[in-house]
């Protein structure tokens, strides 16, 4: 490997985790769709920026950027508040029209300025590199990693420092309120880090495709835990290694890195999704099938029960007519049954054994009291009380 | 009863969009009582603990919460907003959520330690959760998830408790349990709050409730004016509740 692969590996890697940590609260927030708009209209934050400083990567282009990101929650928070839009139509009035004056803005002065829409939007990490800070002779490294370097310092600074008040102002704005943890200050810190994330990002992988790494680890990890910490932490995982896994396939395909990286991101999203142990669509379809089987067990249990005195109701020939299931159905849930000694079967004839009977009439009571104490022990081994 | 004033409201006026949701209302709440606030839907009554607790801004009026401004007599109060008001889905189990009530008096910056964890558990054991500590939220039946909001205002060990519907979707049981603590805050002096929708027990739980549909209608003891009249006068229909007392 090259320095240079090294270093465009580096970076990735760090606007991969400067995106993850604002990514989660977002995603918790339902607030994917602001980082959509904000990665749009820092446009005309950027362009005056470069107006005044003739360099992408100066400290002031990427504050006014970053004001121009608040300033669109800012107007959609001002247009929804009037009531007459929804939030999803708020957003898609304001940051339109904010990228279109940057977009007017750049064909205005074409020919003065050096800016392309697409280096804004697309970003080329495979020049990253090349662009150098170069102090009293010594290379010092490339600008981009210096700024998202910055960045990740800042973010995680704050997010140690504040974990606690982003935690509950994310969980419940009101209790944050009345302790006077202000959730207001909360919110636009969390707007502001996240644009001047994307602003610093931009250049890497450019300014849409940040949305992705700020929604994509984090929408990946919300399947896989149940703790906040974990949660943070998996996104940066997921992040740093779809930045480096992308820049290989880049290479081996020799094709754009950020649209590479972005691929790795669905791919990692959909094989979680496909195969998370609770929250993932084959445990859930497995989930359900189990649950079927074994509420059909409980119907048979119960029939057994209610006809305890009754010979013929209990026969293998009648239980196929009398509840009304297919010959298959049937015997997986006789099968269920037997292997679990809920029944005998003698000359052809079901009963319960004393175990079957147990387990019936807890079942029955947790179904019609709904105490959870009680069946706190039964929840392990029987899916059908589960959530 | 001839008691000190926990919460002092005068001339309060709350508008959304120009359209007001409270109108003047004047309320002194008494310390040591169990107040229920009963009215219609829309009367206004989420909006009076909101913004007793600065959480709404009112155009007109102020709040006093013995004698100083909410902002300074926090630690004094304790909130359990709406169950519906949060995402149950959110990553995290029932002790941190009712750790979450010790933030407030830990102010900025500040992490929760080993003090805060113990009164987090005691609160839990309170409520008769401690065995769910672990679980995630999301886990929890509606009732349990009722009580954990319960457990985290406990933990705040406020003065006075405000509770916005806390009965609301809970099984019988929990119902039971909740009104046993509510009591119990109130034997040991404390004020306690409630927004409350089953006229039916009122006088069973509470010994002070304020009628609010807008505009204050009543306020005072249960079994004084917990009648047909200030029903009636709330809801704008001809109410009938039998009320045995």
């Amino acid at each position: 490997m090259s320095s240079a692969q090294i270093e465009i590996q580096l970076i990735a890697s760090l606007v991969a985790i400067a995106c993850a940590i604002p990514g989660t609260f977002l995603v918790l927030r339902k607030m994917a769709l602001i980082t959509d708009a904000i990665s749009h209209s820092i446009l005309p934050g950027i362009v005056i920026g470069f107006f005044i400083t003739h360099d992408l990567s100066s400290p002031l282009l990427i504050l006014l950027a970053a004001l121009s990101g608040v300033l669109t929650v800012v107007l959609v928070e001002f247009i929804q508040k009037t009531g007459l839009v929804k939030e999803d139509t708020a957003i898609g009035l304001v940051f339109p029209a904010l990228f279109s004056i940057g977009v007017i803005m750049i064909a205005q002065n074409a020919n003065d300025v050096h800016l392309d829409i697409d280096a804004v939007l697309l970003g080329e990490l495979a020049f990253a590199p090349f662009d150098r800070i170069i102090m009293g002779g010594t290379d010092l490294g490339p600008k981009s990693l210096w700024i998202i370097g910055t960045i990740l310092l800042i973010t995680s600074g704050l997010l140690f420092a504040f974990f606690k008040e982003l935690k509950v102002s994310t969980f419940d704005a009101g209790l944050a309120a009345a302790l006077g943890l202000s959730p207001v200050i909360m919110h636009y810190g969390l707007m502001t880090v996240a644009s001047i994330t994307t602003v610093g990002a931009f250049d890497a992988v450019g300014a849409i495709l940040v949305i992705a790494f700020m929604i994509a680890p984090a929408a990946t990890a919300y399947l896989l835990t149940n703790n906040l910490k974990k949660m943070l932490l998996l996104a940066c995982v997921f992040g740093v290694t779809a930045a480096i896994a992308g820049y290989w396939l880049a290479h081996g395909l020799d094709t754009s890195i950020s649209g590479s990286m972005t691929t790795v991101l669905g791919i990692i999203f959909l094989a979680v999704y496909l195969f998370a142990p609770n929250k993932g669509y084959f445990s859930v379809l497995y989930r359900q099938r189990q649950q079927r089987i074994e509420v059909s067990l409980l119907t048979f249990l119960l029939h057994l029960g209610n006809h305890e005195d009754d010979e013929t109701e209990r026969h293998v020939k009648h239980l196929n007519e009398h509840i009304n299931w297919q010959k298959v159905k049937a015997k997986s849930v006789l099968d269920l049954a037997l292997k679990n000694n809920m029944i005998v079967i003698e000359n052809d004839v079901v009963s319960l054994t004393e175990k079957g009977k147990h387990f019936t009439t807890e079942a029955i009571d947790y179904i019609v009291t709904n105490k959870n104490s009680e069946i706190e022990k039964m929840k392990d081994r029987f899916f059908l009380f589960r959530g | 009863m001839e008691n000190k004033i926990a919460v002092q409201i005068d001339d309060l006026t709350v508008a959304y969009n120009y359209k007001p949701v409270l109108w003047d209302i004047d309320l002194s709440i008494p310390e040591g009582v169990l107040m229920a606030i009963v009215g219609p839907n829309g009367a206004g009554k989420s909006t009076l603990i909101k913004s007793i607790l600065d959480i709404i801004k009112p155009i007109a009026g102020s709040v006093k919460i013995y004698d100083k401004p909410y902002s300074k007599q926090r630690s004094l109060v304790a909130y359990v907003p709406q169950k519906g008001s949060v995402d149950w889905d959110f990553p995290t189990t029932a002790l941190d959520v009712v750790m979450m009530g010790t933030y407030g008096s830990l102010g900025w910056i500040k992490r929760p330690g080993q003090k805060e964890k113990k009164a987090a558990l005691e609160a839990l054991e309170k409520v008769g959760m401690l065995a769910f500590k672990s679980r995630q939220i999301s886990q929890l039946s509606g009732g349990q998830q009722q009580r954990i909001f319960l457990a985290r205002a406990l933990v705040q060990n406020a003065s006075i408790y405000f509770m916005d519907e806390p009965f609301q979707g809970v099984d019988a049981t929990t119902e039971k349990a909740i009104i046993n603590i509510l009591k119990e805050l109130r034997k040991a002096g404390k004020t306690v709050i409630v927004v409350h929708h089953d006229l039916q027990t009122v006088p069973e739980y509470f010994d002070w409730v304020t009628f609010l549909n807008v505009k204050k209608i009543a306020t005072g003891p249960v079994k004084d004016i917990f009648n047909d009249d200030n029903l009636t006068k709330t809801y704008g229909i001809n109410y009938k509740v039998s009320v045995q007392q």
